[in-house]
């Protein structure tokens, strides 16, 4: 008998938390998402990069139940299932924090992390329990963290942040999607967003870190997915490409193999 | 700043700057003001509304010399208040979740013609069991709610299942309930009505009185009194538990005691209004006593009973049930509603269908107290209870608005047009002022927030 261990230079040797096989999406006649097929281990970081219009919200979109994929099939723990809302996927354990941080700005903390899962006592919403849950899982992110009862329209960008990622966590997600997490965020935010990424990623949860920024997601990820036009470039280990290499995938569609060296210097030029 | 009313998004920019310098004069005047009420954790906005309703009842005393602050007017102003602002409570949700209901009035003369129908000719005549049945009065509530649930959650369920904006679905009701009242009776006036029924009212029936009467609107008050007394202990102690900040005592104390005080003031007013001379003098007779002197009181009047007990309904479910949770959550950010697995057809549905029982509710009220179901009942009353919603502090961009407000709201409304009235002010004048005051509340509210947030 052989005991699966888990080393992370051999990801294959375990189920993937989340598989997605083959998806596709379409808008009128427009092929949002052509056929991409990737996989996310737990304890594992994947970058998804791509420039502007390559389908990487779309594809996340359908793995959070916000648009459910044409065709396809989607794999958690192995299992084939079925994600038509988001409901669905937060049933499963599949949390997202969207770059538009979909929060109800009139709502203050608490009620923006229960938000859909509201604890209550005898049907009544149980605000002092949802407080002080999100008090903790707050302190957490940003000790300075002090207005939890204003509407979370007047906290400041990195605030909002925080909710909106206190929302994902609380919950024991397996899986995160993180759509842009440091976007509109300073470098001291960022720097607390990157160190959480490290240890959620050391509790064994599995992470898509969608991202423009190149330098992020080679900090951050084990493997980066590259998509253009809808399509999946292909996945690469961090440690086997360039940045350069990236960089050419994102702009030009190609994987690394096919890249020229002319080609290459030509993304400086 | 000690608010806690939810701010509004501006995507405009800052007012001109004659209005801005004006708005920031009364902010600074009024900056001593909130840092005293800081600890009481009351909310400003609210307290401001309540100075507003003050200034109008004590200008309108004065002009009137001393009728307006009557006991005998007041009483009227809290039963002509009763009806539209059981609607507002339902309203402030509907508007909350950036929805509009423009078929209440129509709505309401349709259930109230109904529920006419039901006591006075479907009970009695078409089922054979004869007037002023014990039950009639309750049977016919029931069946007018459940039927305002249907026809309301029908708008709703258009609404929301059908992606028509709920403008033109409830402007479309508007003229189709209304039509359909021709439709039962050809036109007909529906009376009289069932002699309990008429209770809801608040009118007089022989005897018989549509109000609590003395000592059951004190008791009534006293309830009220230990409730507020109760819940702030129990949210104090709450706080403690999970270690949260609470007010001062002396705070606490304070709002406790001005709560009590204006539940017992009004319990005071309207028990200083006396029955008719004839109706005590027939009261007294029957039960073997002579007529104390200053009469028989009054008491609280049933419809101000049933817009008590529909805000306390509506306040729960707005503010500690999931329902109202996700109607804010859905007028604060559709999109987040969603994405938060909110089923938000099926709570944009249940809101239309809250509303449509509510209509049957003020319709109740309304033909009870006419004593008849009239073609024109409830005609522009959707104007009135979008006004008492609005005034009331209910924002047109989604998310905000409470229903304690909207009964202010109401009130307000309803002492605009009994001051005019008082001062034989014609109808047209009457409309112009109460329009003037809608724009100017409305537009001095939206400056306010904007400097808060």
């Amino acid at each position: 008998m052989i005991t699966p261990t888990a080393p992370s230079s051999a990801p294959t040797q375990r189920v993937p938390v989340v598989e997605m096989r083959n998806i596709q999406v379409s808008f009128g006649g427009v092929r949002a998402v052509a056929g991409v097929t990737i996989d996310l281990y737990p304890g594992e970081v994947v970058g998804v990069v791509g420039g502007n219009g390559a389908g990487k919200t779309t594809l996340m979109r359908t793995l959070s139940g916000a648009r459910p994929p044409d065709a396809g099939q989607i794999l958690v723990n192995g299992q084939p299932i079925t994600i038509g809302n988001p409901r669905d996927a937060k049933a499963l354990g599949i949390e997202t924090i969207y770059q538009t941080l979909a929060l109800a700005d009139n709502l203050d903390a608490p009620a923006n992390v229960f938000l859909g899962r509201e604890l209550t006592g005898t049907g009544t919403l149980n605000d002092a329990a949802m407080e002080s849950a999100t008090r903790k899982v707050i302190g957490r992110l940003n000790p300075n963290f002090k207005n939890f009862k204003t509407p979370v329209l007047r906290l400041s960008g990195g605030q909002r942040q925080a909710v909106a990622i206190a929302r994902a966590i609380h919950f024991n997600a397996r899986a995160l999607i993180m759509d842009e997490p440091t976007a509109a965020l300073g470098p001291a935010e960022t720097a607390q967003v990157h160190s959480l990424i490290r240890q959620l990623k050391s509790e064994g949860i599995g992470i898509f870190l969608v991202s423009h920024d190149i330098h992020d997601v080679f900090d951050l990820s084990e493997r980066i997915s590259v998509m253009y036009h809808g399509k999946l470039v292909g996945t690469v280990n961090k440690n086997d490409v360039t940045t350069d290499e990236v960089l050419g995938m994102i702009i030009l569609g190609k994987p690394p193999t096919k890249l020229t060296s002319q080609e290459l210097a030509e993304l400086h030029g | 700043m000690g608010v806690s009313v939810p701010g509004e998004a501006t995507a405009a920019g800052q007012p001109a700057p004659p209005i801005r310098s004006f708005v920031a004069a009364l902010g600074s005047a009024f900056g001593p003001v909130a840092r005293v009420l800081r600890p009481l954790e009351v909310d400003t906005r609210m307290l401001g509304m309540i100075a507003a309703l003050a200034v109008i009842w004590i200008a309108f005393d004065i002009v009137s010399g001393g009728t307006f602050l009557s006991p005998r007017n007041l009483w009227n102003l809290s039963v002509q208040s009763a009806s539209i602002g059981i609607m507002a409570t339902g309203m402030v949700l509907i508007i909350v979740s950036r929805n509009i209901d423009l078929s209440v009035g129509s709505m309401l003369g349709f259930l109230g013609y109904t529920m006419a129908m039901f006591q006075a000719v479907w009970i009695p005549q078409t089922f054979g069991l004869g007037l002023d049945q014990p039950y009639t009065w309750i049977l016919t509530l029931v069946v007018g709610i459940l039927l305002g649930a249907a026809v309301g959650g029908l708008q709703g369920f258009i609404v929301a299942f059908g992606g028509v904006p709920s403008f033109i679905v409830t402007l479309g009701g508007l003229l189709i309930w209304r039509g359909l009242i021709f439709r039962y009776a050809q036109g007909q006036t529906i009376a009289p009505l069932d002699t309990t029924f008429q209770m809801l009212g608040g009118g007089v029936v022989a005897t018989r009185v549509g109000a609590l009467g003395e000592w059951p609107s004190w008791g009534l008050g006293a309830v009220i009194c230990v409730a507020i007394v109760f819940l702030m202990i129990a949210s104090r102690r709450r706080k403690r538990r999970f270690g949260f900040p609470v007010r001062p005592i002396w705070a606490e104390l304070l709002v406790g005691a001005i709560a009590c005080g204006v539940v017992l003031g009004t319990v005071w007013v309207a028990n200083s209004y006396p029955l008719p001379v004839n109706v005590a003098q027939q009261i007294a007779d029957e039960r073997g006593i002579p007529v104390p002197p200053g009469g028989i009181p009054t008491g609280v009047a049933f419809p101000v009973v049933i817009m008590l007990i529909v805000t306390l309904v509506v306040t729960f479910l707005a503010t500690r049930r999931r329902f109202g949770r996700y109607v804010y959550a859905i007028g604060g950010n559709p999109d987040a509603a969603v994405l938060a697995g909110i089923n938000v057809r099926r709570t944009i549905m249940l809101a239309f269908a809250l509303m449509g029982s509510l209509a049957a509710v003020s319709a109740a009220v309304q033909t009870a107290r006419l004593d008849a179901a009239v073609t024109s009942l409830g005609v522009q009353n959707e104007l009135d209870v979008i006004s008492a919603a609005v005034i009331g502090g209910t924002s047109f961009s989604g998310g905000i608005g409470t229903v304690p407000g909207a009964i202010l709201g109401a009130v307000v409304m309803q002492s605009l047009r009994s001051g005019m009235v008082l001062l034989l002010v014609d109808s047209p004048t009457q409309d112009i002022v109460v329009g003037i005051v809608l724009v100017i509340a409305v537009g001095l509210d939206t400056l306010f927030r904007r400097r808060v947030s």
